[in-house]
């Protein structure tokens, strides 16, 4: 009987554990839908981006106040996890508060921990107040009503009880070590938690244990269930931000690519030696002709996809954005959310079907993302500057313009005059080239 | 007609068997916007007086293809600057300057994978360089006292981050050169990028370049400088819906240069 609570918690830590593991491998293979993209140059800046910007968190204090408190938490998360490691291996073998060996070391760490809980419960007040009682405009954005609003504020909630069990698990404890309960040793130091002491005196010894019981169960159960929430929100970005960073943009940010099959056709085209009429070579017959754009998730590549599953709603892309701030529809977060929530319905798609995605007759564009979207942006980068984690919501932006274009030739009617008087003129205007000169004697 | 301007094409250097120092490629809007035809005026101008070798294509120039690329157009890019890249080649250009960002970030950015290696500067970067050089002299404080709000050009700054060769330009005028709240990495857009220039915006409760010159009127400065014909067009639009016309007014950084210098 004495070995229940080890077999119990190793089961716990399995199946915890084991959800993770599967729902990360549905991310990854989700991910992986994606098309395939070289991002194996400079791998010194991309290391160095990702300390820069994941790990130094120089992207967040951009906003300082709300920059700071998500450095706080971040760093109790981070620091917090020592104590976490404690209390998986405590719980596996038995024992309890198995650092404590440590000494003053030990004091000192559980003291760090015990002030982080605090100022982690305070940023997550500011930061509910901040969405529920001020209303910070980014956080009331038609996309974020319904199921993002709700999942912000789980979070916070969340959060919110994990600290709260953490520092009533230390207060019983330390109260149980006050009056020398067995298996209590004296150990720790308790800076925050020893003013929830008066709410424990006059409990007796067993009572004292089972709050201290419960509490550190839950905890760790609440840590478990957390780490499985993760796949269902957009709270993914404390993972994805890592990998998404090393492999955010390392070009200026007004390249863009150049599209390879067009580059092909382009090259035939203008190939004086090229015969119009020959039948394609035999290698060329097998390939189907690459579709040009992205209409849905799978025309993006996997760094694109990366991207949607790392995006956390803050909403810094929209704010920054000319075109949402002057009332159109673009929201560049928008953008991320929907090309995630297509992806996630691709995957239960293929889930559903043994691993094969069976058409629904839905796509990215038009059941998500409309064109009047599409159309408003003006490609400032202003998005791209703004996003914490390297996200590029104009990308997608712009490869989804190319399909509308290119396969669909259904850009603005504006557009496509523009566009015939650079194939007539090579001008977006009509002019006559020969007038190019003009100005000279004007 | 106004003085005459000394202007060379590629084909009379050729014809000369010389090289010019750089090619100027004017752009579909310095050559054709009549706005924009004085910024292309002010800076050969600036050229002139610096006694610089250069050239233009003249009317061997043709678009870009920029505009079409961001409209989504890559095919229409792609055959542009193919053709682009051949005359350029052809000629054996090596520096390139222009007066047009988005001509800048897709030579600098875009052309190299397609076979197109340049040098490629922007105006105020090159005439940064002149006067570096010593070759440009800023004579006159005819500026003196005047304030200057630079509006940064998206794919001057943001995109490429060039944001000091403008300001420093400006300020040997003597002018004090004054920021708005957002500038550098978070400007505003002036509302053009993204072919926008060429469509009407699409549904809203404002006008992007009304928000911009918002935020320029609010620094008090007389004078908005742009270093971006299209930016120059949405911007002085922009000051007539404040009904600002008549105390503001919007200029590029080489005409400030060259009205600072009598030319």
């Amino acid at each position: 009987m004495e070995y229940v609570p080890n077999i119990l918690f190793a089961l716990a830590l399995i199946v915890g554990i084991g959800f993770f593991v599967r729902n990360v491998k549905k991310l990854a293979r989700n991910i992986k839908l994606g098309k395939d993209v070289d991002v194996s140059d400079n791998k010194a800046q991309r290391w160095k981006n990702m300390a820069r910007i994941a790990l130094g968190q120089t992207k967040m204090v951009v906003r300082p106040i709300a920059g700071i408190m998500h450095v706080i938490v971040y760093v109790g998360f981070i620091i917090i996890n020592i104590e976490v490691l404690e209390i998986i291996l405590d719980g596996l073998l038995g024992t309890h508060r198995l650092f404590s060996p440590l000494g003053s070391v030990y004091n000192f760490l559980i003291a760090s921990f015990e002030i982080l809980a605090l100022l982690v419960i305070v940023a997550v007040i500011v930061f509910w107040v901040r969405r529920n009682i001020i209303r910070i405009q980014r956080f009331i954005k038609p996309e974020m009503k319904g199921w993002p609003k709700t999942d912000g504020n789980l979070i916070l909630y969340i959060e919110l009880v994990l600290m709260f069990l953490f520092l009533t698990m230390n207060a019983a404890d330390f109260q149980l070590q006050q009056i020398g309960a067995e298996h209590y040793n004296k150990a720790g130091a308790f800076p925050v938690s020893q003013f929830l002491l008066p709410l424990m005196e006059g409990l007796s010894e067993s009572s004292l244990i089972l709050v201290e019981r419960t509490a550190w169960w839950l905890h760790i159960l609440g840590i478990l269930a957390f780490l499985n929430y993760l796949y269902y929100s957009k709270h993914l970005h404390i993972l994805l931000a890592f990998p998404n960073t090393y492999y955010g943009r390392i070009k200026p940010q007004g390249q863009f690519n150049n599209l390879a099959s067009v580059t092909k056709e382009v090259k035939l085209m203008m190939d004086p030696d090229a015969d119009p009429f020959a039948a394609p070579a035999e290698e060329d017959t097998a390939e189907e002709p690459e579709k040009f754009g992205a209409s849905d998730v799978m025309d993006l590549n996997w760094v694109q996809l990366l991207n949607a599953y790392t995006c956390t709603e803050c909403g810094r892309c929209t704010s920054e954005c000319p075109a949402n701030q002057t009332g159109k529809k673009l929201s560049p977060r928008k953008i991320m959310m929907d090309t995630r929530d297509r992806l996630e319905e691709v995957g239960k798609n293929m889930d559903a079907n043994k691993g094969e995605f069976v058409p629904d007759g839905k796509q990215l564009l038009d059941d998500y993302i409309t064109r009047e979207e599409l159309w408003a942006c003006t490609t400032c980068n202003a998005c791209v500057e703004a996003c914490p984690v390297s996200i590029d919501p104009l990308s997608i932006i712009v490869e989804m313009r190319r399909y509308l274009v290119m396969e669909q030739s259904a850009a603005p009617m504006e557009l496509n005059n523009m566009m015939s008087n650079i194939e007539n003129n090579g001008a977006p205007w009509p002019y006559n080239q020969m007038d190019r000169l003009n100005w000279v004697n004007e | 007609m106004s003085e005459q301007l000394k202007v060379k094409t590629m084909q009379e250097f050729m014809a000369e068997g010389k090289q010019p120092e750089i090619l100027f490629w004017v752009g579909s809007a310095g050559s054709y916007d009549d706005r924009a035809k004085k910024i292309t005026r002010a800076f050969v101008k600036l050229l002139n007086k610096a006694k610089v070798d250069f050239a233009v294509l003249g009317t061997e120039e043709s678009s870009t293809g920029d505009v079409a690329k961001r409209a989504g157009n890559e095919f229409l890019f792609q055959m542009q600057a193919m053709m682009n890249i051949e005359l350029l080649n052809g000629y054996e250009i090596k520096r390139i300057v222009t007066c047009d960002p988005h001509s800048f970030n897709t030579f600098k950015n875009e052309y190299p994978g397609l076979g197109g290696n340049y040098e490629v500067l922007h105006h105020t970067q090159y005439l940064k360089e002149l006067i570096d050089n010593g070759r440009l002299t800023m004579d006159g404080d005819g500026y003196k006292g005047k304030r200057i709000t630079f509006h940064d050009p998206c794919y001057l700054g943001r995109a490429n981050s060039v944001f000091d060769a403008p300001r420093e330009l400006l300020s040997k005028t003597k002018a004090d050169v004054v920021e708005m709240k957002r500038f550098k990495k978070t400007a505003l857009c002036c509302g053009a990028g993204g072919a926008q220039m060429f469509k009407e915006p699409e549904k809203g409760d404002m006008d992007i370049n009304v928000m911009r010159t918002k935020d320029a009127l609010e620094t008090q400065a007389q004078i908005i400088a742009t270093g971006c014909p299209y930016c120059n067009t949405m911007m002085t639009d922009g000051i007539k819906v404040h009904e600002k016309e008549d105390s503001v007014t919007v200029l590029d950084v080489a005409e400030v240069l060259a009205n600072s210098q009598g030319l």
